[in-house]
């Protein structure tokens, strides 16, 4: 459930961060405008494609998994937990290497990235402690 | 269950109210500051300049509208040196942006003097914009206070806004900015009299007058 609303939250902070970059909202609530400084620079995209909307499609597809992991036939299924750990941990690799672009690289720091980075990283952690739910259930048959 | 798919609803509902609200409310002028410079950014521009082409004497400041330095310049210094040296055709006034990083909102004001320029009423809006800045230095919508001083120069505000909006002038700020690196400036208010660099202590009416006067004085045979 708690990565469910938290990959909401991605989603939010990062369609408010593509519909800026689209043009669609004025400027972005940034205090000191270190925000517009790294969403207008060249690493505001990856392979042609913008980082925000990479990060809206990755929060999608974890709000999917993390609901679907909550249903009866796929709660108890390994599967949608690897899943879900699999995409918050390359999500999570992925606003490392952005934040690092940020601090050495942009020398700017835009606060929407680092609260979408604490986002994955909460999604990641809270999939590999849910994770740890199939284990201690393993365990007493493995003894 | 049931009560986390209403949690997760309600919240979907919010953040989507939120986003939608943001899309529609109106646009807050906001002056990118990582631009690239193209040629015609530049073209037949080089900063606002007052006083006679024959002047002898030329004065370019560096200036930042959200510098409290440059602030007490243009209002205390700058008019007496206008009506005594510029108006008197000894000097000419190259004004130049330099907005500096740690003021957020000195580049929507240099923005707002190069859309007054559009209609001919640069320096007054420079002025109002100076005598200004302590309103809109803490505003939460600086770009609001410098539309008001544009209203209450009774510039044409269709013009107006559409320039505020399209940022045409954003290469142009930078363009003055990367002319005053490569010049080594690096705090504001910074001069330079007849191309030569002037401390600011030095750009007093007085000793401007009498640097003037020296510059001026006819060379002995």
């Amino acid at each position: 459930m708690a990565a469910a609303l938290l990959s909401l939250s991605g989603v939010f902070v990062s369609a408010y961060l593509y519909l800026y970059k689209l043009g669609k909202i004025g400027s972005l609530a940034c205090g000191a405008g270190g925000c517009e400084t790294v969403q207008l620079s060249r690493w505001s995209t990856f392979i042609g494609v913008d980082v925000a909307l990479i990060g809206l499609a990755g929060y999608a597809a974890l709000l999917v998994l993390s609901l679907a992991g909550l249903q009866p036939r796929w709660s108890e299924s390994r599967g949608v937990s690897t899943m879900l750990i699999a995409a918050s941990g390359a999500g999570l690799l992925f606003a490392i290497y952005l934040t690092y672009l940020e601090l050495f690289v942009i020398h700017a720091i835009c606060r929407w990235c680092v609260a979408s980075a604490v986002i994955v990283a909460a999604v990641f952690v809270v999939a590999v402690l849910d994770r740890r739910r199939f284990s201690r259930q393993a365990a007493p048959g493995a003894a | 269950m049931r009560n986390f798919y209403l949690v997760l609803g309600a919240a979907a509902i919010v953040g989507a109210g939120i986003l939608v609200y943001m899309v529609r409310r109106p646009a807050e002028v906001g002056i990118p500051a990582n631009v690239v410079v193209t040629p015609a950014d530049t073209a037949g521009f080089a900063g606002y300049v007052i006083g006679s082409p024959s002047a002898p004497v030329e004065v370019m400041e560096y200036s930042d509208y959200q510098c409290p330095f440059c602030q007490g310049f243009a209002l205390i210094q700058f008019p007496t040196v206008k009506e005594r040296l510029i108006d008197g055709g000894q000097v000419r006034w190259r004004y130049r942006d330099f907005p500096l990083e740690q003021h957020p909102a000195a580049r929507t004001a240099a923005h707002s003097t190069a859309c007054a320029d559009d209609q001919g009423r640069y320096w007054e809006q420079h002025h109002a914009v100076f005598e200004g800045q302590a309103e809109w230095s803490e505003a939460r919508n600086a770009a609001k206070e410098f539309r008001s001083y544009a209203e209450r120069l009774g510039l044409d505000m269709k013009a107006y806004d559409d320039c505020m909006q399209s940022a045409k002038y954003a290469g142009r700020i930078q363009a003055s900015v990367e002319s005053g690196v490569r010049l080594g400036v690096n705090s504001t208010p910074t001069f330079f009299v007849n191309g030569r660099p002037a401390t600011a202590a030095a750009v007093s009416y007085d000793r401007l007058k009498a640097l003037v006067d020296s510059l001026s004085a006819p060379t002995a045979p």
